[in-house]
């Protein structure tokens, strides 16, 4: 967990699998929350809105506000609502192409 | 396609009881929630939480593995990470799991989705940073992962129990800013002889009240023009407390002022819903089993009206036994023998309600949004645009859609929809049952062509289907 991560993770995670976000690798914690996951891994920003650009991260956290959508393997899913899979491949919607 | 006597969407405390009760009754009962274990939002990962995160989340926590274990043990299936998008008449759902759609069919429904957070409008509250405290619950419940630099802004019981939680941790909040008065308190107090009826409740607030105080949390009341600062995330809270300007430097804001029914399921099989001035919000029209307008369809739990867990829990019970009797799995006398004291005991659980409803009302500034203020998160339509779109002639929420996109966005309204009504009324001057809500249509969330299709091929929609 990057120092700098406005999440602290209680308990030290087992098993780390490599994940694909925007291109770069990240080791994230198989099974768990991919939304909580990627928070405790110091990402800030989720997406960025069609209408303005705007950076948006998760919300609600239960799959209703749709802040945290991303697209995975090229369909866009809530990341609060899927679990950390090995090889997943994560990319940010980006403001003006999509919407 | 699968059937069952009866299909209970949603596994809170509402619909865990609810399906135990009607399985032990006899009927083969399904189970379907979006998360990929037991327990709804209170109970949220109870089967699978170590003991350390036990004792920082309490002991009422821990109540739900009572329900979890009951559900493991029943003939109930239970349909686990299964998002049920739609509802039609006969009945049948229609549901995404593992990212394929497939559906049930049940002559009996019992929706027990239970509650969303009411949605808390301010300037920045679109910023990444800014979560629900319900958020930073569910991240602590499901995934031990707790905010460093947080404050708690709003109010409501739920507040006191996510900061308790949080000293717990040993990740305790900055501040409470709490935006309910001194006034509101003393107003309360009339419901007071009712809320001393109710004393475990009240007990265990304050008991969370001073928890905080032991561990040095600062708390503000009566806050007023909240505010987050930041330019593409959240760095402070700003608010006015005591005649005096505040700024906290933060990295995370948790809201939340109180949670409202989540009607989506209801509306969009066209239950009626009225306004409830005590609770803010509309509620689904019902009778004392949880019965809708519309035969074999009930409703239990935090999705009928806010009444908290253990009313949920009765109330999934009550519904069950009358679904039981109707389907002929119990006589009368016998469902009205093992109703009885689960009605005394949801008068007295219930008897808290109207204090609670009146110390910690929402927060005025957001029911009332400034012109600049963001209220559809998805569309990103301000505040302005609505009161607009009210003098120009427009009375109701969907016409108010149609012209400014509010509501339009993947979230159908969920964080924007009482706020449009509430502007809208303002404005005109008509009641909130006047004004309306949003028509609420099918898919309740985004379904895919590849989830559709992936249903098509296995044969899980029906044979004679249109
Ligand atoms: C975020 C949050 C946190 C809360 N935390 C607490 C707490 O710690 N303590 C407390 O006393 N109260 C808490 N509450 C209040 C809570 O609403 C009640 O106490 C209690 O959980 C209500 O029980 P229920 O059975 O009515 O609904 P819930 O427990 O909310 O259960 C509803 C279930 O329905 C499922 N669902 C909803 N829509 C669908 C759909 N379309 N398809 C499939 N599944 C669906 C959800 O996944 C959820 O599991 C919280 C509320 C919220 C919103
Ligand atoms: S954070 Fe709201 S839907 Fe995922």
């Amino acid at each position: 967990m990057p120092a700098d991560a406005p999440f602290i993770a209680l308990n030290r995670k087992e098993r780390l699998v490599p994940v694909q976000l925007d291109g770069t690798e990240l080791m994230l914690p198989e099974g768990e929350n991919l939304a909580a996951s990627l928070l405790a891994a110091g990402v800030r920003s989720f997406r960025e809105t069609p209408v303005s650009g705007a950076p948006r991260a998760p919300f609600c956290m239960m799959g209703a506000c749709f802040d945290c959508l991303v697209e995975i393997d090229g369909i866009q899913r809530q990341a609060c609502m899927l679990s950390v899979a090995e090889g997943m491949v994560i990319a940010r919607l980006k403001g003006t192409t999509h919407g | 396609m699968a059937e069952f006597d009866l299909a209970i969407i949603g596994a809170g405390p509402a619909g865990m009881a609810a399906a135990v009760t009607a399985d032990k009754a006899g009927l083969r009962v399904a189970l379907l929630d979006e998360q990929p274990r037991p327990g709804g939002q209170i109970y949220r990962n109870v089967s699978q939480a170590s003991a350390d995160r036990v004792r920082v989340l309490g002991a009422d926590y821990a109540l739900g593995r009572g329900l979890t274990t009951a559900l493991a043990e029943s003939g109930v299936q239970h349909i686990h990470g299964a998002v049920v998008w739609a509802i039609e008449d006969g009945f049948r759902l229609s549901y995404t799991a593992n990212g394929t759609a497939a559906q049930v069919s049940a002559r009996r429904v019992l929706i027990a989705t239970g509650a969303l957070e009411r949605p808390l409008p301010i300037p920045g509250w679109t910023l990444p940073g800014v979560m629900t405290a319900g958020a930073a619950q569910i991240l602590l419940k499901g995934s031990g992962i707790v905010p460093r630099q947080a404050v708690l802004a709003g109010s409501g019981p739920l507040i006191y129990l996510v900061a308790a939680q949080m000293v717990r941790a040993g990740v305790p909040p900055l501040a409470l800013v709490e935006t309910q008065s001194t006034r509101d308190m003393i107003g309360a107090l009339r419901h007071m002889p009712g809320a001393l009826r109710g004393w475990r409740g009240l007990a265990k607030g304050l008991g969370l009240i001073r928890e905080l105080r032991r561990a040095g949390v600062k708390r503000f009341t009566g806050a007023d023009r909240l505010k987050v600062e930041g330019m593409d995330r959240a760095e402070a809270l700003c608010f006015r407390a005591g005649g005096e300007d505040h700024r906290i430097a933060c990295e995370t804001v948790l809201l939340h002022h109180g949670v409202v029914p989540n009607t989506q399921v209801a509306r969009s099989i066209g239950v009626s819903h009225r306004w409830s001035s005590a609770q803010q919000t509309f509620t689904p029209v019902l009778d004392a089993w949880g019965g809708t307008d519309r035969p074999g369809l009930f409703i239990a739990g935090d999705g009928a009206g806010i009444s908290g867990a253990m009313v949920a829990e009765i109330a999934g019970r009550l519904a069950a036994l009358k679904l039981a009797e109707e389907a002929g799995h119990l006589g009368i006398s016998e469902r009205d023998r093992r109703a009885a004291p689960l009605l005394r005991a949801r008068a007295r659980e219930l008897a808290i309600r109207p204090f609670l409803d009146a110390a910690y009302p929402p927060y005025p500034g957001a029911l009332r949004p400034d012109d600049d203020t963001l209220i559809c998160r998805c569309e990103e339509v301000t505040a302005g645009e609505i009161r607009q779109t009210a003098t120009l002639g427009c009375l109701g929420p969907n016409q108010a859609k149609s012209f400014t996109r509010a509501g339009m966005g993947p979230c159908q309204g969920r964080y924007c929809g009482l706020t449009v009504t509430a502007i809208l009324s303002q404005t005109t001057g008509q009641s909130p049952d006047e004004t309306g809500y949003y028509r609420i249509r099918p898919p309740l969330k985004p379904v895919t062509l590849a989830e559709l299709a992936a249903m098509a091929e296995t044969g899980a929609t029906n044979p004679e289907g249109e």
